[in-house]
């Protein structure tokens, strides 16, 4: 059972991925990364990590994915065009990724102490994970929170519409200054 | 038959498919000419490093490496979000998503 669930969702992993990459509009490559990383969600679960599961889909899968769709829709994203660039790219790109996937491969095949995932290992819980979280690394929880209010206040200095303008509201200015752009 | 129903699989598996998405995004972020599907190939390559984690927590039963993971996925919304409006501030000033129109720092 096991197996057969690890094959269909690492299938479909790796049919999304591709599919991210065979895709020339945006959102259609939005949307296949929501397959990858909900397919994701779903080998978490499979390895134990049902908090990570649960995170991967909620923070990876519904925050993140909404706000690249968010961004595709509203800036207009037309179909990508290929250039010279992506031609020499092409050229060089496929054979170094090849390259970087065959040594890593090598060196996972040739480790021989890992061991296996069954159904019957047991999960960790949120209590295992929140009892380490909030015990033992609580000051780099805090400062995550940190990073997250300066990345909020980053994005939104960023986004503003004329930043550099003294213009208290941002946000209804910035609203209409992206639909005047329309 | 059998082995089919054994209710294991080897961790090579696991770290292998994660190798595999790594060079996925890898080509995805050298192939892709639009600004907004690099940034969706860095985020997968985020995620693979995040499956190896993940498998090694499982591997050596420390909670620590899913503790890793939750770091990273925090770390990646706040690039995401960052990201994106760095996107939005270059569209508006340069009119265009094409990796190979934006090549100067200054907006």
């Amino acid at each position: 059972m096991h197996l057969i669930l690890f094959f269909l969702f690492a299938g479909f992993c790796l049919a999304g991925a591709i599919n991210l990459l065979l895709q020339s509009h945006p959102i259609n490559s939005a949307l296949s990364l929501i397959v990858v990383m909900t397919s994701l969600a779903v080998l978490y679960l499979l390895l134990g990590a049902e908090f990570l599961a649960a995170a991967q889909v909620i923070v990876y899968a519904g925050a993140i994915m909404v706000l690249f769709t968010f961004v595709v829709m509203l800036l207009n994203a037309d179909r990508e065009e290929r250039t010279m660039g992506s031609r020499v790219w092409r050229a060089v790109g496929f054979p170094a990724a090849v390259v970087i996937l065959g040594v890593i491969a090598t060196a996972i095949l040739r480790s021989r102490e890992l061991g296996v995932a069954a159904l019957s290992d047991g999960i960790t819980t949120t209590e295992d994970l929140s009892r380490v979280l909030f015990h033992e690394l609580l000051l780099p929880f805090e400062v995550t929170s940190i990073l997250i209010l300066i990345a909020i206040l980053g994005a939104v200095a960023l986004a503003r519409h004329g930043h550099g303008e003294p213009d208290g509201e941002s946000e209804p200015h910035g609203n209409q200054g992206r639909t005047g752009t329309k | 038959m059998s082995s089919m129903f054994s209710q294991e699989v080897p961790l090579e598996l696991y770290l292998l498919l994660s190798a595999a998405l790594f060079a996925l995004g890898i080509v995805g972020f050298l192939i892709k000419r639009n600004l907004i599907t690099v940034f969706m190939s860095i985020e997968l390559m985020l995620n693979a490093v995040n499956l190896s984690f993940v498998t090694f927590a499982h591997q050596w039963h420390q909670v620590r490496g899913q503790i890793f993971v939750f770091f990273v996925m925090m770390v990646a919304a706040a690039e995401a979000a960052v990201g994106l409006a760095i996107i939005i501030a270059v569209f508006r000033a340069r009119a265009t998503l094409a990796v190979d129109r934006i090549d100067l720092m200054k907006l």
